[in-house]
């Protein structure tokens, strides 16, 4: 099934809607405003619709991205819970691709080091796997007074409200049926 | 959520404690405030005057940590004076169930305590049964062992005025707030009940949240349009994430982890250990062995247990919960921890000690969009010293919830998918690559091991494609489950099976992706009736947006209110209609003798007025907080004398003469948990780009202190300093002997981001509830002065 954005939608985005954004896009410059609104940035661009990553309402956002920025974010009109509204953080869901804060590639601390290293995909993994797979055999106990436990209680798991459902339950089989690992948890706990 | 976020503007009452949707769920309160322009009575109990508060009929100040009392003076008001919804509580809740004449209740104590071990023996409160095992009854509610008449003597000690001086509410506001919501106890009158943190953040957090259930039933509000019991969830996919079991004690879909207990050895045992005797979960071994099939394939087959014995068994009665991570990391038995989006450093309790516990780490693996302050504990802003600290950290960059495509469960049980927008940032990759990646590379280096590890990961089913990019549709319907013969997706959890013959990653989800259709990616947004939509998105389970909703209709199967109809009974289709899908056996009509049986998860269908499932008593008893600034007016009992302890280097302890204030955290409308995806962000960052002190006028009087004076909060933990924010939203305490203050302040700031500012959790206490053992975030002690 693809997504599915209504044709009343997608020309209520590319009018006056989008207008009225794009100026304040642009702070309230009166003269740059009239000059760009022959040309919209979006205008050719296809919206992809969300759901925001904040809080658990669920709302629905449209982002209107080409190939090598993200251009544009409002939100989804025809979504049940917003319909079209969104709060500060929801409005600003472009800052988090644009923010030139985000980390882009991997990064490695060496023990007793002050500063990261850049480094690359590979090596980073082989890091990882590497370290989980000494502290878990190591610490592996398969019988525990005659019982077979299959488990470490050497590393621990954080982490899933903010990852997708399939992440979820990927990350559950790796780390608990494949990994054996007693501590998992997650912010659901805090 | 019980009910949904559309939902709400059906409520004749709303009654939010422990939460701000205003502020923290802005969205939602369109759907309040649609509820409100009906005649709808919005009512805010809170410590602070929030922006709830402002748009509110009724707002009632408690004092942080004594909801129980305050929920326990409702639920006496209501039985006194009869607002009871009276035909409900006796039909569809255990109202009329009678108790074993072991159960007793003593200043503050229930029966069968054990002081050492700080438990109970919680078969003294079981019900009692005839010689064929069927509970014995008084559908009259007179038997003076009743359900019914124990609550009523229990709440009876919960006059109005004990409350308000144990809450400092005022007593006129108090009794109107009782007499608004417990209108909502007439027949065809909706409440509804929404909480968040302030009332889960607490030693007796579970038994809070109980108390508004116990409520809810005695008014006839669970089961029905604009009622339910509501928690307002914090992330977008908290949701998901706790049904898919990313927690020590569940596996997915709510089920038990096999523990070391003797009933544990063999499948069989365990299957008999989780499994009730009547009631839905009777399905549990279908439910289990499709998800064993669906860990370990091939691996899973009838002569092996289905895999069983591949599963880690935990220790029986070890708690591995949060907390106790961090208490055996500062003992040394953890060498590694692999952090997905999270952030302890800001989000942990008594986090400055949680920070030192991870100098002891061997390794650590961070994946997330921005540098946290969990990521770089080893900093010299975090105020460590490098040089001394041997972890070697990994960090490995995740790109956000637009550059990847997934779904995300929202806090009414929606699966919504997300669709990619854009390829990821730079090099950034999603999670889900990064799992599977993971698990391929670790496949690969056990592929020739015969050790037991190795052979459990040998095990693991791992199909979602031969390449570094896993196929998410076969994660989809991975987690749907299908006939392992035909491959041929399963339709409804009602067909999974237990020989081995079906998969199901997560049960509660079967049904999503029946053939060849992923239900969660639909988005035909035209209102099926009570703004249910049933046929956007997905809603788990099987689609249903109001649980329990048999109790939307009365004993004959009729709405209870033409308004607001959930389900009711076609006597001439022989099938339940209406405008959801029925959370009850299709045809089961008035000639079955489990008609009148709306919950059917339950033993024996109905609601639980008093259960022995949670550890410190049958009833919700008011305990003071760890930290608390007086003595408990309802008994001599201080404290929930079934919190267990942790380590106690972790975990200093305030007292009321050093530190006399009471203290909360909250949250902000621009900024998220702990701020990593708002502080990073320029517009968010601009907007709060400081840490603050809310006090009030009285107290900043008292101490000499002016707005945007820097101030130092301390604890028995520690002590941090930002800006006071003067405010008139608190206000002081009048309790029953002294006047007390209280303050509040954001829990989300840093040191890493564009705004930073003091982490508020470096003065939070490491203890827990009692069955949860989410600590006690929200209810403290401490002191404020002058910086």
């Amino acid at each position: 099934m693809e997504m599915n954005v209504t044709r009343r939608q997608f020309l209520k985005l590319s009018g006056a809607v989008a207008a009225t954004l794009a100026i304040v896009e642009l702070g309230f410059d009166d003269k740059t405003a009239k000059a760009k609104s022959g040309e919209f940035k979006i205008a050719k661009l296809k919206p992809t619709p969300t759901i925001c990553p904040y809080c658990s309402v669920g709302c629905g956002i449209l982002v209107y991205a080409n190939e090598n920025d993200v251009v544009y974010t409002e939100g989804d009109p025809d979504h049940p819970i917003n319909e079209g509204t969104l709060c500060s953080k929801g409005t600003t869901v472009r800052q988090v691709y644009t923010s030139e804060k985000r980390i882009t590639k991997p990064m490695y601390r060496a023990p007793g080091s002050s500063k990261w290293e850049e480094v690359d995909w590979e090596f980073a993994f082989d890091k990882v796997v590497k370290n989980i797979k000494e502290t878990r055999d190591k610490s592996f106990i398969h019988q525990e007074g005659g019982v077979t436990v299959n488990r470490t209680d050497a590393i621990a798991y954080l982490g899933g409200a903010a990852l997708d459902n399939e992440e979820c339950h990927l990350n559950h089989k790796l780390f608990r049926a494949g990994l054996g690992l007693s501590y998992i948890e997650h912010q659901a706990r805090i | 959520m019980t009910n949904h976020w559309n939902d709400l503007q059906y409520a004749d009452a709303l009654m939010v404690i422990g939460a701000n949707p205003a502020e923290n769920h802005p969205i939602s309160f369109r759907w309040i405030s649609k509820a409100i322009e009906k005649g709808g009575k919005l009512i805010s109990v809170d410590p602070r005057y929030t922006r709830t508060s402002q748009m509110a009929n009724m707002y009632a100040q408690l004092r942080s940590g004594t909801d129980i009392a305050f929920i326990g003076g409702m639920i006496s008001y209501a039985l006194e004076n009869n607002l009871f919804h009276k035909e409900y509580v006796a039909n569809y809740t255990n109202a009329s169930w009678i108790v074993e004449d072991s159960y007793s209740f003593e200043d503050g104590m229930f029966s069968g305590y054990d002081e050492k071990t700080r438990t109970y023996d919680k078969k003294q409160w079981a019900f009692k049964v005839d010689a064929e095992g069927n509970t014995l009854k008084d559908p009259t509610l007179q038997h003076p062992n009743c359900v019914f008449q124990l609550m009523k003597k229990h709440y009876s000690r919960y006059d109005a005025d004990t409350v308000c001086g144990v809450t400092g509410t005022d007593k006129k506001m108090y009794i109107e707030i009782c007499k608004t919501f417990g209108a909502t106890g007439q027949v065809g009158k909706a409440g509804t009940i929404l909480y968040a943190m302030g009332g889960t953040q607490h030693t007796v957090g579970t038994q809070n949240i109980r108390a508004y259930a116990i409520l809810q039933l005695i008014l006839g509000n669970i089961g029905i349009a604009g009622g339910g019991v509501n928690a307002l969830r914090g992330e977008s996919n908290v949701q998901g994430s706790t049904d898919f079991g990313l927690l020590y004690h569940n596996v997915p879909g709510y089920m038990d982890v096999p523990t070391t207990a003797e009933g544990d050895l063999t499948y069989e045992g365990f299957l008999a250990r989780i499994t009730p005797k009547s009631g839905y979960k009777i399905n549990h071994p279908k439910f289990y062995t499709s998800m064993l099939k669906s860990f370990y394939g091939d691996n899973a087959t009838k002569d092996n247990e289905f895999g069983y014995h591949y599963m880690p068994k935990i220790q029986a009665g070890k708690n591995y919960s949060f907390m106790r991570i961090f208490d055996a990391m500062y003992r040394k038995e953890i060498e590694g921890m692999i952090l997905y989006g999270s952030n302890p450093v800001v989000g942990g309790p008594n986090s400055f000690k949680e920070q030192a516990a991870m100098g002891n780490l061997k390794w650590m693996v961070a994946i997330d969009l921005f540098e946290t302050e969990t990521s770089t504990f080893w900093q010299k802003e975090a105020g460590s010293d490098p040089a001394s600290i041997q972890t070697e950290v990994i960090f490995l960059p995740a790109c956000s919830s637009f550059e990847k495509e997934g779904s995300v469960t929202n806090s009414g049980r929606w699966m919504q998918y997300r669709w990619q927008a854009i390829k990821s940032k730079g090099e950034s990759r999603s999670d889900l690559e990064i799992t599977h990646m993971l698990a391929r590379r670790l496949k690969e280096l056990y592929k020739n091991e015969a050790t037991p590890a190795a052979k459990q990961m040998q095990a693991l089913y791992w199909n979602y494609g031969e390449h570094d990019h896993p196929d998410i549709d076969l994660v989809c319907r991975d987690i749907n489950g299908y006939d392992w013969k035909t491959k041929k997706q399963i339709k409804s959890f009602g067909d999974l099976k237990d020989d081995g013959s079906t998969t199901a990653g997560c049960w509660i989800y079967t049904g999503f992706y029946p053939e060849n259709d992923n239900l969660a990616k639909r988005r035909d947004n035209k209102d099926t009736g009570m703004s249910n939509f049933l046929n956007w998105s997905f809603a788990w389970p099987a689609n249903r947006r109001v649980l329990y909703n048999r109790a939307s209709a009365d004993l004959n199967g009729k709405a209870w209110s033409k308004e607001r109809v959930g389900i009711e009974w076609d006597g001439l289709k022989g099938q339940w209609v209406g405008n959801d899908v029925p959370d009850f056996v299709k045809d089961k009509g008035p000639q079955d003798p489990t008609f009148a049986d709306p919950f059917i998860m339950q033993v024996g269908g109905k609601g639980y007025l008093f259960s022995s499932g949670l550890n410190e008593g049958p009833f919700p008893e008011h305990y003071e907080p760890y930290e608390n600034p007086m003595s408990n007016s309802f008994s001599s009992v201080q404290f929930n004398p079934a919190v267990q302890f942790g380590e106690k280097e972790m975990n200093a302890k305030g007292e009321s003469d050093k530190y006399p204030i009471v203290a909360t955290t909250y949250r902000l409308s621009e900024h998220w948990q702990s701020g990593v995806m708002t502080r990073n962000v320029p517009w968010l960052a601009e907007l709060v780009n400081n840490m603050f002190i809310e006090i009030s006028e009285e107290l900043a009087k008292e101490k000499g202190i002016k707005e945007k004076d820097k101030v130092v909060v301390s604890t028995a933990r520690g002590e941090i300093e930002a800006y006071a924010m003067i405010t008139k939203r608190f206000k002081p305490y009048k309790l029953k002997d002294k006047t007390v203050h209280h303050i509040g302040m954001p829990w989300h700031f840093g040191y890493k981001g564009i705004a930073t500012g003091a982490t508020a959790n470096r003065l939070t206490p490491h203890i827990g509830d009692a069955n949860s053992t989410i600590p006690e975030y929200k209810a403290f002690l401490c002191d404020v002065r002058r910086a």
